[in-house]
């Protein structure tokens, strides 16, 4: 395998769906839900705390991979600043016909406008489109790692991972 | 001046944890640190730490210094800052310099906890102004809040050179490129993927090969490399930085352990020479402890966890503690231990610690 995250700081693919913390399209259809992008056995699990719904389960070590229990995930988004690694998203394919939401931490200042529109970048730091952002969260719980929501194409909003304005 | 019971040499997690944890059983301790902060790196680390959610895991690394320090003081601590300890002497005696005067202080029991030193790597330009340590570009813009340079090439993708790379973004520097000899990033994915999702390339089997510059770094030239590192033929490229960040692993800081005359044992996964120790951290000079870095280079939360068994082998032997407790008490360390040096990341610091006993066992 050449194309891993290991080798490229990229995960996508195959390797991405095969996250234990990725759900199922069908899931995403349905509302929104937390996309876990955690594929490397490292030493970490803060995010099984900071679910209040218990959807976030990793076995007796905690260099196993987090579970999303798909099902139980309320796509609350609080696990995203929970998350060291900032590899947690919220994805919401049922936001409106063409448009989804997307919740992605940010921790850069200055912090983006409300309404306003910002250029949409890949897990490569390309410019794939347009986002509008929804909402700046800056709660205590986050501990100064905000959350972003943004109004993204529904098409690329598993591309979509970060953004520039 | 009022008698020290254990006298630990280095205020970061390692020396803190240790100092804290004898405290709490009523060991009269006293932390050197040659610095004008207590914390070592952690006052650095502005990012949420690794690690299980039971130890500060979440957390930011300068938000567990905080806490250290407030319960050190609340352990009745006495830290001692702008104080270098160069020597140790048969009594044992920590032989501390501070204000321009030198003295010895007796301690019954001494903790090494000194870290590490950044390594550094030689190329043509290398000593130009503008080539500086990952670490002491961290300490500039986190500690100071100046930035080093406004174009900056990084060099070595370990967790350290990732994350001081991620950290120059947020401070406001461009990242031009992070170079790696290896064909493979050897940090965490999720940093490298922080890094690229900021459009960061990151350059595996790359080295630098040369800085460019009248007065200070203009531009870095670098180098594709084959298996063996060896420069490919016409693969350079040259980048217009005026920073290269130097993140090419660390060394245990071991100087004053080699002086007092402790036993070495060459650990390469652990950073170099590293001196023998028993699962209670004290080394084979009876009385004088060691945890963190300078046992091999590991992390902050491993680091904690030594000084914490350290610690509270030092009250077990002075009485503070029943054989009993102390044994409960470390085994839940020991336990910490072995879970942080699971997984793929952690095999090579656990087969290296491993070594480290054997070598013991053959005395």
């Amino acid at each position: 395998m050449k194309n891993t995250l290991k080798q490229t700081g990229i995960l996508r693919g195959k390797e991405l769906l095969s996250c234990p913390g990725v759900p199922t399209k069908k899931r995403m259809n349905q509302g929104p839900v937390a996309v876990i992008e955690c594929v490397q056995e490292i030493p970490c699990d803060p995010c099984v705390d900071s679910c209040r719904q218990g959807a976030i389960t990793m076995g007796e070590d905690i260099t196993q991979l987090p579970r999303l229990m798909e099902d139980q995930c309320t796509g609350c988004g609080t696990c995203i600043a929970g998350c060291p690694g900032q590899a947690i998203f919220v994805v919401d394919l049922n936001y409106s016909k063409q448009k989804a939401l997307l919740m992605i931490p940010y921790e850069f200042i200055p912090l983006p406008k409300l309404d306003s529109r910002v250029k949409a970048l890949d897990r490569e730091g390309k410019v794939v489109g347009e986002a509008k952002v929804l909402k700046v969260s800056h709660s205590k719980r986050n501990d100064r790692t905000p959350v972003v929501s943004l109004l993204v194409p529904k098409e690329l909003a598993m591309e979509i991972r970060n953004i520039r304005f | 001046m009022r008698e020290i019971e254990l006298g630990v040499v280095g205020g970061g997690p390692a020396g803190l944890s240790a100092a804290i944890e004898a405290a709490k059983c009523g060991v009269k301790v006293a932390v050197f640190d040659e610095n004008e902060r207590p914390g070592g790196q952690l006052f650095k680390q502005i990012h949420k730490f690794f690690g299980s959610r039971e130890h500060g895991a979440g957390i930011r690394g300068i938000d567990i210094g905080a806490q250290m320090l407030e319960d050190a003081e609340k352990h009745g601590v006495e830290v001692r800052l702008n104080t270098a300890v160069w020597g140790i002497f048969d009594g044992p005696k920590l032989g501390i310099s501070s204000n321009q005067r030198v003295s010895r202080v007796s301690a019954k029991k001494i903790l090494l906890a000194t870290g590490a030193n950044e390594n550094a790597l030689a190329f043509p330009g290398w000593t130009l102004p503008g080539v500086m340590g990952g670490g002491a570009a961290q300490t500039m813009i986190n500690i100071h809040r100046v930035l080093p340079g406004k174009r900056i090439l990084t060099v070595g993708s370990g967790n350290v050179g990732l994350i001081v790379s991620y950290q120059l973004l947020q401070a406001g520097a461009e990242v031009v490129g992070l170079v790696e000899a290896l064909p493979y990033i050897s940090g965490y994915g999720v940093h490298a993927s922080k890094l690229r999702k900021c459009g960061v390339p990151i350059y595996t089997s790359y080295t630098v090969k040369e800085a460019i510059g009248k007065e200070r770094v203009e531009r870095a030239v670098i180098v594709k490399v084959d298996e063996n590192f060896n420069p490919r033929p016409r693969t350079e490229k040259r980048l217009t930085v005026d920073t290269i960040c130097l993140a090419v692993g660390l060394t245990p800081m071991a100087e004053l352990a080699w002086l007092a005359g402790c036993e070495f044992v060459y650990v390469p996964e652990l950073g170099g020479h590293v001196p023998v120790h028993d699962d209670d951290m004290e080394t084979t000079l009876k009385g004088v402890y060691i945890a963190g870095d300078l046992t091999g280079i590991e992390e902050a939360h491993t680091a904690i966890e030594e000084g914490k068994v350290a610690g509270i082998a030092v009250a077990q032997s002075l009485g503070y503690l029943t054989s009993e407790k102390a044994q409960e008490l470390k085994q839940e360390a020991w336990g910490h231990l072995e879970a942080l040096r699971k997984g793929p990341f952690g095999q090579k610091r656990a087969e290296g610690k491993v070594k480290i006993k054997e070598r013991r066992g053959a005395k």
